[in-house]
């Protein structure tokens, strides 16, 4: 199964693991993930306003490149997943701003949101499927209790998004189980860590941050498992007292199938 | 001065595309906002203000709303206080000289672990 | 030629505000066979009627056209008023210009010109009309209701008393609805089991009425007066009339795992049971999902057991048929479902209960024997929070757009019991809106607060989070003192909204009786007619017509057994005589129309027929039953040789309708 794949900015710079691990996975999975040939920045957040189309539009290139190679779209960071989604439900949906975005843009062939956005998640849940992975691990996490991180974008606003229920998911957890797992409910696994509002209030940060670490800490976790590199950061800021490491669901993946090692090399290679 | 209240807010209305008028006064929404205590104006006061003209005020002051969508997500109306809260930061930073966050603040913050993620959708959120 | 005379009602403004209505009269003056044409502002009234009957006796007319509002609204009225002058009220046409013209459109040229044509149009009917004499069909002086709670119980002793026979189809093993499961009501808080039950005993001892119980409804025919239905009894594995009731099978049954339905799955119960000690009949059931003996052929304690030997494995689904004159809709309701409003907790906590579960808790028949305990650890709560209008008010499409009416009122009801009997525990309530509009209701709510220290706070609950010592965090909104309060509860209760039984919808159907968006059955007019459904013969009663609570429900059950017993107490019904009749020199025999007929109305006969020769011919030919027909017109319309046609709506009057339209 090939997917076309839209990385993300901080997967190549910050948030490596992320990226290095899915792809590992991908290839032990039998996916190809193909990098789109060109793409730009998302820009981490959806703009919500309706009358701009200057920030939703290296999006829609990424999203017309996708439609053009004729594959699904494949995202992994959580904010670029939301933003992406958003952003194709408006070019089905809002008239005015497919319009506005199709005249700037004068693609050949006018988009409309015909691409399917999925995440990496969606992926293994909808196309490989969670049996099917189960039966592929060779490192079983038996016994050991891991807790999910959602963060708030990645499931809201559930309309567009429609990957799992916003207030009581399950992808991640029966991604859990199928590498062996024990998930860890809690219930501040879908509120928000604090987000872009780090760079201004680490108050604010802290106290969410903390939140979401002693809820899963109190539930038993042993390890918090992420699909957003700003959560991953945002929470193992404000760690010191709970010690319980945050870590993106592809580096327990890659583990599992037994292709971690090579991950570690290509990121010492780095 | 009325006139020009009400063009901000006919803006606003424009801009975030909410019907305010759909509020049913609940309160969900300040009930799920994970960064209430930072606010001066909350979810459910925004949406009350907007329709009032009250526009000045909340101009002062938009600038903890995480983009987090509880408040979207778990109003029974479909009102979005977030668009709101973010069509009237806008309105603030369009103008010219007024971001929030300048790229001479940007060094000071960073921390070698900071992802692009981070100041990419801070810029998104507080400047133009 | 025909001497016909055109009304043409002003209805105030709804007509006149947007059709010249005196200009309509000049234009119809000039139609082929017109010879008085008038207007007036309200032709259905005394006055207007007056008006008409005048005309008819004075010009010796012979047909009449009102262009009026829609003839569902005053055509029988129309009717009576050309019987009245002595015309056959099968010669008036009425020309709906209002609710298809004067309410639709907004420019007078526009609307004024339409109406002329809709006028035309009735005219050229009315001018091949020809008088029809209605007739007549018995009426079985028996009453259906379908469902067992309040309000079918009530609905059949009130047509019980007027002396006539009905019957109560239930589905499940006894009658009592949600009222048996509920412990005091409001405004008064009586135990509801206290004022139920001896209506339940009532009904079950009346000599008029029938109880099916654990029995449904599985198909429906006929029409107003005399329907046809038949009942499927489901196998009880109990033999009805032997079973005492005495208990003995549920204390000996071995299989004791079953979700009990009666309290909400907060306990168990056996496989043979008696839903509860009340229960109307008191007769067993055997649940065949989870009978031992029934799936595997291993037990059958029960049977050995049971000193009346009423126990029957080889039991089987037994349906019979029954004859109804009136048929009353009493299904009821359910809480919904709360899978799209996690952010509650309810799925991730016991201690997270809706309100029908929070009943049950402080029933003293219910899981608890009425001690109000956490259903987790079974410890008393300290603090409690009502959360309302769960799943009510809610148009972002998770739940129900409507609010749900009782849930104030029973919030403040748990609360005072929960303040009475427990002082220790603090009870919070977030509220949108408080909605007493009842007798005494108001009253009532101010109680809790003020002589009960409730915590009524205006606002709303964003998160409940289960924490790891069994707690729940609440946090919600005080819009009153601005601030998010973060409470530690020991329990949430959510005042959850209520929606119809599922099993309506199908029922509607074969009855065919209109139902809403909503699944709530349709009234006839929401003011004038509340308990009758637009389908003659259907009546409705309690929440399956709208939210409503219990003096409410009683109170529509009433009217809908009146509006029964009106129907019932009629010998005859007159019948429409706007029915289809076939040509029996065209009828070729081929049967389209009897396959199309809904209401299995055509029947094929052999009939002789003489040929010029004098030698007699057999031929097979439709023959429709006037008393079952509908007037529908769909066999006219399928008919391949032309040879059905249909009184009053003929395939000549429709093309005249047509030519009349394009002139």
């Amino acid at each position: 199964m090939i997917f076309s794949y839209y990385p993300g900015c901080t997967l190549k710079t910050k948030a490596k693991d992320l990226d290095i691990y899915a792809r590992l996975s991908a290839q032990a999975l039998g996916i190809t993930l193909d990098e789109l040939p060109e793409w730009q920045c998302c820009g981490a957040v959806y703009p919500m306003a309706k009358d701009e189309i200057a920030t939703k539009l290296s999006s829609v290139r990424s999203l017309i490149s996708a439609k053009e190679q004729g594959n699904d779209l494949i995202t992994l960071c959580s904010a670029c997943h939301n933003v992406m989604k958003q952003v194709n439900n408006d070019m089905q949906s809002d008239v005015v701003i497919a319009e506005k975005i199709n005249n700037y843009l004068q693609p050949g062939v006018p988009y409309h949101g015909e691409t399917r956005v999925i995440h990496y998640l969606e992926m293994l849940r909808d196309k490989v499927g969670f049996d099917v992975l189960a039966q592929k691990v060779k490192n079983p996490f038996t016994g050991r209790k891991i807790a999910a991180y959602y963060g708030c974008v990645l499931l809201r606003p559930a309309s567009v998004m429609q990957m799992d229920d916003p207030e009581n998911p399950v992808i991640m957890e029966n991604f859990i189980r199928a590498i062996g797992g024990e998930p860890v409910i809690y219930p501040y696994r879908n509120e928000c860590c604090g987000g872009y509002v780090t760079l201004e209030n680490n108050e604010l940060v802290g106290k969410n941050s903390v939140k979401v670490l002693a809820s899963a800490e109190q539930n038993g976790a042993e390890m918090i498992l992420t699909a957003c590199p700003l959560c991953l950061y945002n929470l193992d800021k404000n760690n010191a007292d709970h010690k319980v490491p945050v870590i993106y669901f592809t580096e327990l993946l890659a583990e599992a199938l037994g292709v971690k090692n090579e991950g570690e090399k290509e990121n010492a290679g780095n | 001065m009325q006139a020009i209240r009400s063009n901000l807010t006919e803006q606003v209305l424009r801009t975030s595309g909410v019907n305010v008028r759909k509020c049913m006064r609940c309160g969900k929404c300040s009930g799920s906002c994970p960064s209430y205590d930072e606010m001066d104006y909350h979810p459910h006061q925004f949406v009350y203000m907007v329709e009032k003209g009250d526009i000045d005020a909340l101009m002062q002051s938009s600038y903890r709303c995480l983009s987090c969508m509880a408040c979207v997500e778990r109003c029974p109306r479909g009102v979005a206080p977030a668009s709101l809260i973010e069509a009237i930061r806008l309105m603030v930073v369009r103008q010219q000289g007024q971001n929030h966050l300048k790229a001479d603040q940007i060094p000071a913050l960073l921390d070698k672990n900071l992802p692009q993620q981070a100041i990419v959708s801070a810029f998104r959120k507080y400047s133009k | 030629m025909q001497k016909i005379g055109v009304f043409v009602c002003h209805c105030g403004t709804n007509i006149a505000g947007t059709v010249d209505v005196t200009a309509v009269a000049e234009a119809l003056k000039s139609e082929p066979g017109v010879v008085i044409s008038t207007d007036y502002p309200y032709m259905c009234s005394e006055s207007g009627q007056n008006i008409i009957i005048n005309a008819i006796r004075e010009h010796n007319l012979t047909g009449a056209v009102i262009c009026s509002c829609s003839p569902r609204m005053h055509e029988v009225t129309f009717r009576k008023t050309a019987t009245a002058a002595g015309l056959n009220p099968y010669m008036l046409e009425i020309a709906n210009i209002r609710e298809q013209c004067s309410w639709i459109h907004k420019d007078m040229p526009t609307a004024t010109a339409k109406a002329i044509v809709l006028g035309k149009a009735a005219i050229a009917k009315v001018n091949l009309n020809v008088p029809l004499i209605a007739g007549e069909s018995p009426v079985t002086k028996r009453a259906l209701v379908i469902g067992g709670g309040i309000a079918g119980i009530q609905t059949a002793l009130d047509i019980a008393e007027a002396g006539f026979e009905v019957d109560i189809v239930e589905k499940s093993p006894t009658i009592g609805g949600k009222m048996a499961q509920m412990d005091k009501t409001f405004p008064t808080l009586d135990c509801a089991a206290c004022i139920l039950t001896p209506k339940m005993v009532e009904a079950a001892q009346h000599e008029n009425i029938k109880i099916y119980s654990y029995s449904e409804v599985a198909e429906v025919k006929g029409f107003v007066g005399n329907f046809t239905v038949k009942i499927k009894k489901k196998a009880r594995y109990v033999k009805e009339n032997i079973c005492t009731g005495c208990g003995a099978c549920m204390e000996k049954c071995p299989q004791k795992k079953v979700s009990n339905e009666f309290n909400l799955g907060m306990n168990n119960r056996s496989a043979i049971y008696i839903p509860f000690a009340q229960a109307v009949p008191k007769v067993a059931t055997i649940d065949p999902d989870y009978c031992t003996m029934l799936k595997s052929g291993k037990c059958g304690i029960c049977a050995k057991v049971c000193t009346a030997n009423a126990i029957d494995y080889t039991q089987q689904d037994e349906y019979i048929e029954e004859k109804y004159g009136a048929i009353v809709a009493a299904t009821g309701y359910n809480p919904i479902s709360l899978e799209n409003y996690d952010e509650f907790a309810y799925s991730q906590s016991r201690d997270v209960v809706t309100s029908l579960e929070y009943e049950r808790i402080l029933n003293a028949a219910g899981p608890t024997d009425g001690k109000l305990v956490r259903p987790s650890d079974g410890i008393h709560p300290h603090t409690i929070v009502f959360i309302q209008c769960v799943g009510s008010r809610d148009t972002s499409g998770c739940g129900k757009q409507y609010c749900s009416k009782v849930c104030c009122m029973y919030t403040a009801k748990h609360a005072m019991l929960t303040r009475e009997k427990y002082p220790d525990t603090d009870v919070y309530v977030f509220y949108i809106d408080v909605r007493t509009p009842g007798k005494n209701f108001d009253e009532f709510y101010r109680r809790a607060v003020e002589d009960y220290d409730v915590h009524y706070i205006k606002g709303m609950v964003g998160k409940v989070a289960p924490d790891a010592n069994g707690k729940l965090m609440v946090q919600a909104s005080d819009l009153i003192s601005n601030e998010q309060l973060h409470i530690t509860a020991d329990m949430v209760v959510l005042a959850t909204a209520i929606e119809p039984d599922k099993s309506a919808r199908s029922l509607a159907t074969m009855l065919t009786a209109s139902m809403d968006t909503n699944d709530f059955f349709t009234e006839a007019h929401a003011k004038l007619r509340p308990v009758e459904s637009p389908t003659a013969g259907i009546f409705l009663s309690g929440m399956c017509q709208g939210p409503k609570d219990i003096p409410e429900t009683v109170s529509q059950a009433g009217a809908a057994a009146v509006k029964v017993i009106g129907l019932l107490a009629k010998n005859k019904l007159t019948c429409n005589p706007c029915v289809a009749h076939s040509d029996e020199q065209l009828c070729n025999g081929c049967s389209s129309c009897e396959k199309v007929c809904p209401y299995g109305a055509i029947t094929y006969i052999d009939k002789e027929f003489k040929r010029p020769d004098r030698t007699i011919a057999v031929r097979r030919v439709a023959s429709v039953n006037a008393a079952v027909c509908q007037g529908c017109g769909a066999c006219t319309v399928t008919c391949p040789s032309g040879a059905m046609d249909l009184d009053g709506f003929s395939n000549r009057q429709i093309m005249a309708e047509v030519d009349a339209i394009c002139r």
